[in-house]
């Protein structure tokens, strides 16, 4: 053989594998070539993720120039991390209101102010709840997706058997009916009144609900305060009152959430903490399951907090660097209009983010409590995750504390000491890079 | 002339191979050890910060939380891993009708994957209705809240370690299968019973396995990551099952401080590292190799 016939083999699939390796990983093989693609990534999945591919559906047809294509991926905030410090990231990612600091901060998503004022994307058109989760130092860093208020869930039948006919207003009474509902037989709690633990989305909440705030919104970690103290104890009295071990083996026997074992659609738990969506959860997996929502109580000497609730959003991000960023703002354009805004968070069975909301929205809406959800966003008591970018950290901070004070093993007063003490050098640091980066402009 | 137009050949088709070490192996090795003295977030420029990274882990008590709490995982699972898997091997090494179908039965379950087998354990492990504790109470026990107690998630998750030792045991089942038959008839010869044939024959015969199985051992634990991911997201509860590993993928991924994260996988290596040699150096005095 020759030479270069030698050669020849073991060359030819080397030069393949490199090809392949350079191959562009986005590729569209369906669509016509001549559009410009735009990469939407999002988290939502099953009917959620339907509802917005056939607002995507809409939009790709109605118009010839552009084409979305919509991915859903586990783990978006991560992925979008990942492409975007890659240097390839989508256009649009779907993330949650609580994760604009982190990219805001490390400048990978694109400021709108620009297109908000050419779009007429102001506080005007939206929910003023909903718009304020969505500005960071004063800009607006993002677009609403599908928003939603939470607000107590509670199991008309348990309450009616222990003589209850409407929910609790205020903290205390809501101690009470806990008190009278949860049953403890042989030393196993039999049915549960009220959990903070469960679902356990939201544990940094029970501060603000209280009145508390987690920091000055400048430089300092506030959770030794005394709002915030009385929601540690209250959290305590908890396992005081029935017991850590107890609590926690009942707990163990709650089934995931998307299931019938959900502790509230069991009727394990009379009352808990939920959103827009949890119909949904109730309508598939309990339909015939007894419910009203109303305003998480607020505590008798605090009725400035009557109504409060706790604000929580997916945002449309602009990611920095993307490569058809007109392209995005004119499918964010689009997905800004009322039309569309409404299919989508109809078909999500949410809120809608603009003020104005159409009499088919209300008609077709199916949540017997959704002007109960509206009409709270619109509340001055209403909050949510602190703008922070170390907001991740101090939420595991948090919620650690809250689990230590809920085993009886650190009081609420080391609980909060503890957090202080970690998070404030944390933020510290944090600012300080910040400022050196910026003044290094970085 | 031949060989060196077999050694083009050889180095091409190593080529592929040799641009994804390169690439995808030693430039992330050394761009984290870069990023370990870095402030870096993944999002913008690193900026050089010097030893910053490691001074603070040093002051960083979740960081020994999740030391202490790996080094008790490995102590007990690894040895505890080790003794099952050998027992098993030589259960499974008999000369009983059938045998394929009980080292089938041993095997499989290490095929199962991790996520799978955590939600599986999260329901044997079920304080109220799991098995294991609906078996307990059959035989008049009651059993822990193995998920919510402190003092027994870690144990849950030691047991639950066990259950993966499959592989371990295949490799010592092949390597008992390899101990001369005559060694063993000769030390029968010489009046040596069941034990002294296992402890003076068989173990030195086998001992370069165990040494192989001790060291993946030590990686593996000090490693672990999937299951507590899992079944105990933020290492509840009050954060006894907080690993090393999920605290470096927390930094990474969740505090987006990969600076950090990297600064903690390089002491992690160097702690591997280290404990591998001394492993190495002490046990090499009890390995055998048959051939030498």
């Amino acid at each position: 053989m020759s030479k270069l016939s030698d050669l020849f083999i073991p060359g030819l699939i080397s030069l393949s594998l490199f090809a392949l390796a350079g191959t562009e990983l986005r590729s569209h093989p369906t669509e016509d070539a001549s559009k410009t693609h735009i990469a939407v990534w999002v988290g939502w999945s099953g009917f959620e993720y339907d509802a917005f591919q056939g607002v995507v559906n809409d939009y790709n047809k109605s118009q010839n120039k552009v084409f979305v294509d919509l991915l859903s991926i586990t783990g978006n905030s991560t992925k979008t991390l990942i492409s975007t410090s890659a240097g390839i990231p989508p256009e649009i990612s779907l993330l949650s209101a609580a994760e604009i600091p982190q990219f805001a901060d490390a400048g990978a998503i694109e400021v709108l102010d620009d297109e908000c004022k050419l779009h007429g994307w102001t506080e005007d058109k939206y929910v003023p709840g909903y718009w304020d989760v969505l500005q960071y130092h004063g800009h607006t860093m993002a677009l609403p997706a599908t928003p939603s208020t939470v607000a107590l869930h509670y199991n008309t039948d348990i309450l009616k058997r222990a003589g209850y006919d409407k929910p609790p207003e205020t903290i205390e009474e809501m101690d009470e009916m806990v008190n009278k509902i949860t049953k403890v037989e042989d030393g196993k709690v039999k049915l549960a009144g009220f959990l903070p633990a469960e679902p356990g989305w939201w544990r940094w909440s029970w501060g603000p609900f209280f009145g508390g705030q987690l920091w000055d919104g400048k430089s300092r970690i506030t959770m030794n305060t005394p709002e915030n103290l009385r929601a540690m104890k209250w959290v305590e009295s908890f396992s005081k009152r029935f017991g850590p071990a107890q609590i926690s083996s009942y707990k163990s026997g709650f089934g995931v959430f998307a299931s019938p074992e959900n502790a509230f659609l069991a009727d394990k738990v009379a009352m808990e903490v939920q959103g827009v969506w949890m119909h949904n959860f109730i309508q598939k997996y309990n339909p015939k399951l007894q419910w009203r929502a109303a305003p998480f109580p607020y505590p008798k000497d605090r009725p400035d907090l009557k109504g409060h609730t706790i604000i929580e959003q997916d945002i449309f991000v602009l990611l920095k660097n993307c490569k058809h960023r007109q392209a995005a703002i004119d499918f964010l354009a689009y997905l800004q209009k009322q039309g569309p805004m409404e299919k989508l968070c109809l078909g999500q069975k949410k809120s809608s983010p603009l003020r104005v909301k159409s009499p088919e929205f209300w008609a077709k809406h199916d949540n017997p409590s959704i002007h109960l959800f509206d009409d709270m966003a619109y509340s001055k008591s209403c909050f949510s995750t602190p703008k922070l970018g170390i907001w991740p950290e101090y939420d595991a901070e948090i919620a650690n504390a809250l689990d230590e004070v809920s085993l009886l093993r650190k009081t609420p007063e080391e609980a909060i000491r503890a957090i202080d003490e970690r998070m404030q050098p944390k933020l510290d640091q944090y600012l300080n890079r910040l400022e050196k980066r910026r003044r290094a402009g970085k | 002339m031949m060989r060196r137009k077999e050694g083009r050949a050889g180095f091409l088709f190593a080529l592929p191979w040799l641009f994804g070490l390169l690439a995808f192996m030693f430039y992330p090795l050394l761009m984290s050890l870069y990023y370990s003295f870095c402030d870096y977030s993944a999002l913008r420029a690193p900026v050089w910060i010097g030893t910053d990274n490691y001074s603070e882990l040093f002051h960083d008590e979740v960081f020994w939380t999740c030391v202490k709490n790996t080094l008790l995982y490995a102590c007990v699972s690894l040895p505890l891993g080790m003794v099952m898997a050998i027992g098993l091997a030589m259960l499974l090494n008999l000369n009983v009708k059938g045998m394929s179908i009980y080292r089938t039965i041993f095997f499989i379950p290490s095929l199962v994957p991790m996520v799978s087998l955590a939600m599986l354990w999260l329901w044997i492990l079920n304080g109220d209705y799991g098995v294991l504790n609906t078996a307990l109470a059959s035989i008049g026990i009651k059993g822990p809240n193995w998920l919510g107690d402190v003092a027994w998630s870690k144990p849950a998750l030691i047991l639950m370690s066990v259950w993966g030792v499959g592989n371990a045991m295949l490799i010592y089942l092949a390597s008992l299968q390899d101990v001369p038959a005559s060694l063993l008839e000769a030390a029968e010869l010489d009046g040596a019973n069941s034990w002294q044939k296992t402890r003076n024959v068989t173990l030195p015969m086998i001992s370069p396995v165990i040494q192989f199985n001790m060291v993946m051992g030590i990686i593996g634990s000090l490693q672990v990551f999937a299951i507590p991911f899992v079944m105990f997201p933020g290492g509840t509860p009050a954060r006894s099952t907080y690993f090393y590993a999920m605290y470096l993928y927390d930094n990474a991924f969740n505090y987006s401080r990969m600076g950090y994260a990297s600064a903690m996988g390089w002491i992690l290596f160097l702690v591997i590292l280290l404990l591998t040699l001394v492993a190495l150096k002490l046990s090499n005095k009890h390995v055998h190799y048959g051939g030498v």
